[in-house]
């Protein structure tokens, strides 16, 4: 093996990559969900189908597409090595077990919260990947409408009907995204402030203000998610 | 005071282990807790059964060979070695559990006694400084400023006993290889080889079997010696600059 796969395989280079993959989630996040504030205009979807005709045909969102699928799969990747491995590590548990002082239970269980996030993002892709594709529910008969672009109109895939139809009609994928969206925090919570750790920069200066910022991202982000189904889901009463 | 106490009883690593429940009665406070189990083996000699085996060795909480997990903690409920742990700290008629430190790269030997030789091999592969044979050096030849000395002196008071691993949910060994690893990195005497070492006790670590860090906190939660989890932070750092700038390709 060369030196960058020894690196990259060994126990400290895994958690490496996890950090890596992590932190570069964490600004996806930040632009999915700031673009997402287009939901929120009172114009009737158009600002949001404008938004998604950018999103679907710009070129570098395209190429980060790529980079996002990666960072996905390489973060659950390494995350299902590391748990076999640490599961490995120990074959015969303790019959009482009580955890020490200190010790948050979201540390702990990095793995069920990121299970949840993987269910929950397979059920996003299914719920608006798929409905923007092949309008599942639709039977196929996706809703158009026209926007409007500077100088002319154009007749694309209502993304804004679906999120609303999706929201409003289905109130138990709300409730799912809202309940994920708490794991989300948690997970972001450990796994911000950790990631730091990993790469080594540990500071007395430093680290309370990353553990603060760590905090405030995990509180904000998952709130500005479950802001959009609460949203559709009142203003659909 | 009288306890009743649930401890694992396996006769070799071969064969398959259990719980097994002892009554000991009259037991001093003043006891510290290894006394306690004196207590029970001589017990347990004068009924003609195989006593429990534990390892203990200086009792005055330096030397690391004392290890349990005593009701789900390594070392007990406080900071501190089982051999300084005292009776005191229990209540009368409790009920404790006392299990062997639980990690693949700490096979078991015989009851609650544990292989810990994964340790001393992490150490054989670089947490040592060369020194090439001759007369003895002077001891105040290199000048080490008093912060530096007492940060290393704070990691190297690490006593190899592992309750790190037995804390650990991964079973880690990362508190114990990186005091090694940050002491030897911040004294003038341990810089020259201080990429070999990080290289080498991290592979080490690895093929022994233990498990990644998750960051929990636990390992310096339960380390009777209070070692900082930075040193784990300053692993990192040397694990990664090594592996970028080392000639070994």
């Amino acid at each position: 093996m060369s030196w960058l796969s020894t690196t990259l395989t060994s126990s400290i280079g895994r958690k490496l990559v996890m950090g890596l993959t992590g932190l570069f989630l964490v600004s996806f996040l930040f632009v999915h969900g700031i673009g997402n504030l287009a939901l929120f205009k009172n114009d009737g979807g158009m600002a949001f189908n404008a938004y998604t005709v950018f999103m679907t045909t710009s070129p570098i969102i395209r190429v980060m597409e790529i980079f996002l699928v990666a960072g996905f799969g390489f973060h659950i990747y390494t995350a299902l090595t590391l748990t076999n491995q640490n599961k490995a590590a120990r074959p015969q548990g303790y019959a009482y077990k009580k955890s020490s002082p200190g010790v948050t239970w979201f540390s702990q269980n990095m793995g069920t919260s990121g299970m949840v996030i993987l269910v929950f993002l397979i059920l996003h892709l299914i719920n608006f990947y798929a409905e923007y594709h092949y309008g599942i529910m639709y039977d196929g008969k996706i809703p158009m409408v026209d926007i409007n672009m500077g100088d002319h109109t154009v007749n694309v895939r209502n993304m804004y009907e679906i999120v609303k139809t999706v929201f409003q009609q289905q109130w138990w994928v709300s409730v799912l995204y809202v309940g994920s969206m708490v794991l989300l925090g948690m997970h972001l919570a450990h796994g911000f402030q950790s990631a730091f750790k990993t790469f080594g920069l540990e500071h007395k200066k430093y680290t309370p203000a990353i553990i603060s910022i760590g905090n405030v991202i995990a509180v904000l982000l998952p709130a500005l998610f479950a802001s959009m189904p609460l949203y559709f889901l009142l203003t659909g009463l | 005071m009288n306890l009743n106490l649930h401890i694992w009883r396996q006769p070799n690593g071969q064969s398959a282990g259990r719980m097994v429940e002892y009554n000991v009665k009259d037991i001093s406070e003043e006891m510290s807790f290894l006394e306690m189990l004196d207590v029970l083996n001589e017990d347990l000699l004068r009924k003609g059964e195989d006593p429990v085996a534990f390892d203990h060795d200086c009792r005055e909480g330096i030397c690391g060979t004392c290890s349990l997990v005593i009701n789900g903690r390594p070392h007990g409920p406080y900071t501190t070695t089982t051999c300084q742990l005292h009776m005191r700290s229990f209540k009368d008629g409790e009920t404790v559990y006392i299990e062997p430190w639980r990690a693949k790269a700490f096979p078991l030997v015989k009851d609650l006694v544990v292989n810990r030789s994964a340790f001393d091999r992490i150490i054989q592969s670089g947490g040592y400084v060369s020194v090439n044979t001759g007369s003895a050096r002077d001891a105040n030849e290199t000048p080490i400023g008093k912060e530096i000395a007492d940060e290393a002196m704070n990691s190297a008071t690490c006593i190899g006993c592992g309750a790190c691993v037995a804390a650990c949910k991964n079973a880690s060994a990362m508190l114990f290889v990186s005091a090694k690893i940050s002491q030897l990195a911040m004294l003038p005497q341990g810089k020259p080889e201080r990429k070999r070492r990080a290289e080498a006790m991290v592979a080490q670590m690895d093929a022994e079997g233990f498990g990644a860090c998750t960051n929990t906190g636990a390992c310096a939660a339960e380390c009777p010696k209070s070692i900082s989890m930075s040193n784990i932070a300053m692993m990192n750092r040397e694990y990664t600059s090594a592996k970028l700038t080392s000639d070994a390709v």
